[in-house]
């Protein structure tokens, strides 16, 4: 994953609450096998009505996406977080977000913003009103600004969370430094728990 | 128990027997007993390993099969989907995955072969790369679905790190009232907490009603649990799932048994411990649901008519139903009974067990759908159609004018042949309803394999009781 320290940028409002990932990109876009080239599938279904916001020229090259509560939930496709990012978008903010969505953004070096519903909403109006309103997200600093509407908030991101996005840690890596800890969990697991013996040596 | 033990959740307790790392500041690492894998998930994971030159850390806890994309008729898969069975087929030969492939016996929804093989057990930690994993907590174990980066990650390592969930208690108590089934008390539930109330939170599904469910009861209702927007759902292991796992494949046998039946009893929340919420449903209030609208807690009783979004005082929720409604091209006021459908769906990962085929074939015995009318029954699994045709079921099923098809997701989600065309609308057994789910322009309504067998009678909502 690359790092992400900061993100600046112009938003698109997407004034939904509970959009689900099977909107943020349609089943028919996952039967790819990469993990690139989703943006023909971001928003495809609503993409069709000329007048969904995300057909705005005034909106376009924007790089957050203010959305309402609960976005993405449910199907835990990452392809929704890969769309996102495909689309030119780096940061969503919201009021709230589903937990799978959320773990897989930070994955893709997506940053969920979330903030109080009321400043989403004051967000949202302004930028319906302004495409060219700012959004600075500073991941490094742990803040989330919006100059024009003087919204200086702490970005709600713990800091062990936030230093992945900061350096784009490998989480695999990561892990795997504590191999010892895995291998004793292992050597103390009871024995009588299901196993699949290998492939083609029948079952049990 | 001393009176100043730490009393603590089914979810804790299992939770806690997992944490192979703790750290300040840092999520928990948490042991994965039994990772499932598919074909539409799981292809940029094995790539991911490849590339890192990584193995699967424990082929032995792994098991894959194909689903999402597979037709259920004698056709062939389009091009794109057979690429990703393909890969499928190649990643598990050289990663040492075992795979129940297209037309194995063993072959099915994740959701239903793993418990049907006795895989899934009591205080297990299961992950798949799919949502509906929270199917497997109705053995008492804790399972969420997982992203494709998170997959990469369990293959590698076996474990997943995870923030510590809150917990919510969901307590259903009473008898049910007739015609009333599993799929209505989740459903019921979810219209109460919307589709986000769970967020963040591990739910476990309590009282006399939960306890009355059998094990297909309960995987219906935890199944669900997503759609309330939960991490995961649990019911405590009883006897109940004893008598359903004994004997099972993969259930462990003679001296394991006893072994694996200590460790399941002492798994029960200890009396009084504390939920961060709780949530108290009298079952004698539930009725049989149909969702009116685009998501799962959009959902009103079969005797109600569709609401007038004027009506609710939420300005997102308003907004939501008009949305709704317009995408559904319902007006407000409609009784339920008398929205007419043009598919009938049974399936899916929610309501494709021998229960669900059973009860709605009940419906159908000396029955026919309406002329016009496309109904189509998917087992969740090889060896539920099985023993479907063991019953005879198959037959009342194409009796009645219903497609008997080879299991798979068929119809839920619009990604292999079976979808609805657009302004279709379907009565399903499935999970969701969103915008174009079962296909692009598809209008879906869930319900109880019951209710959709009658719906098919009758062409329009009906309950089993409206056929006499």
């Amino acid at each position: 994953m690359d790092p992400v320290k900061r993100v600046r940028g112009r938003a698109l409002p997407l004034d939904r609450a509970d959009v689900d990932t099977d909107q943020v990109i349609p089943s028919s876009y996952l039967k790819r096998i990469g993990r690139t080239g989703f943006a023909d599938g971001l928003f495809a279904a609503w993409r069709r009505d000329a007048s969904f916001v995300a057909n705005d020229p005034r909106y376009a090259g924007a790089s957050v996406l203010v959305a309402g509560a609960n976005f993405g939930c449910g199907s835990s496709r990452e392809h929704a977080a890969w769309a996102l990012r495909d689309g030119g978008f780096t940061v969503i903010v919201a009021p709230s977000f589903a937990d799978i969505f959320r773990s897989n953004a930070l994955r893709t070096g997506l940053v969920p913003v979330r903030l109080d519903a009321a400043l989403v909403t004051r967000i949202m109006r302004a930028v319906e009103q302004d495409p060219a309103v700012e959004i600075d997200v500073d991941v490094e600093a742990g803040r989330v600004r919006v100059p024009s509407l003087g919204i200086d908030e702490r970005l709600d991101l713990d800091d062990f969370t936030r230093s992945c996005l900061v350096q784009g840690l490998d989480e695999i890596g990561l892990t795997l430094r504590h191999d010892a800890d895995i291998a004793a969990y292992e050597a103390r697991r009871p024995a009588w728990r299901p196993r699949i013996a290998p492939a083609g040596t029948g079952r049990g | 128990m001393s009176p100043t033990a730490p009393r603590t959740t089914l979810a804790q307790k299992v939770w806690e027997r997992h944490v192979v790392r703790r750290a300040e500041g840092e999520p928990d690492l948490l042991y994965v007993d039994l990772h499932l894998v598919h074909e539409v998930t799981s292809p940029q994971a094995f790539d991911g390993l490849r590339m890192a030159h990584r193995k699967v850390r424990r082929p032995d806890l792994t098991l894959a099969t194909m689903d999402h994309n597979v037709p259920t008729d004698a056709a062939k898969p389009d091009d794109v989907a057979q690429k990703q069975i393909e890969a499928l087929v190649r990643n598990c030969q050289e990663f040492g995955v075992r795979l129940y492939p297209m037309g194995s016996p063993d072959q099915g929804i994740v959701h239903v072969i793993g418990p049907q093989l006795g895989f899934t057990q009591p205080g297990m930690v299961i992950v798949c790369g799919d949502s509906h994993t929270s199917t497997h907590g109705a053995f008492g174990s804790i399972a969420f679905g997982i992203g494709t980066s998170e997959v990469e990650h369990v293959l590698a390592t076996q474990t997943i790190p995870q923030a510590r969930p809150r917990t919510m208690a969901i307590t259903v108590d009473g008898a049910l009232p007739p015609e009333v089934s599993a799929k209505d008390v989740i459903l019921g539930i979810i219209a109460r907490i919307g589709v986000g109330g769970g967020q963040g939170t591990i739910v476990e599904y309590r009282g006399s009603t939960i306890r009355g469910l059998s094990m297909e009861g309960r995987m219906t209702v935890c199944n669900m649990s997503i759609e309330g927007g939960a991490r995961a759902g649990m019911v405590a292991p009883d006897d109940v799932t004893f008598a359903y796992l004994e004997g099972r494949p993969f259930a462990p046998r003679g001296a394991d048994w006893e072994r694996a039946l200590d460790d399941w009893r002492s798994l029960a929340t200890d009396e009084e411990a504390p939920f961060d919420r709780a949530l108290r449903v009298d079952a004698r209030e539930l009725r049989p649901y149909v969702t009116w609208g685009t998501n799962p807690g959009q959902a009103q009783t079969i005797d109600g008519a569709v609401p007038d979004p004027d009506s609710l005082t939420d300005g997102a929720r308003r907004e939501a139903a008009r949305r709704a409604l317009a995408y559904q091209a319902l007006r407000p006021g409609v009784p339920i009974r008398d929205i007419a459908v043009d598919a009938v769906f049974i399936g899916s990962c929610t309501n494709a067990r021998i229960e669900d085929l059973r009860a709605a074939a009940a419906v159908l015995a000396g029955r026919h759908v309406r002329s016009g009318l496309r109904a189509l029954v998917v087992p969740g699994s090889g060896r539920v159609k099985e023993q479907a045709e063991r019953e005879g079921l198959d037959r009342v099923f194409r009796d009645a004018g219903f497609e008997w098809r080879s299991a798979g997701c068929s119809m839920c989600l619009g990604m292999n042949p079976d979808v609805l065309r657009p302004g279709e609308r379907c009565a399903s057994t499935s999970n969701r309803n969103f915008e174009g789910r079962q296909g692009p322009g598809g209008r879906t309504h869930l319900v109880s394999p019951a209710v959709a067998a009658a719906t098919a009678v009758k062409g329009t909502f009906a309950l089993p009781s409206d056929l006499r």
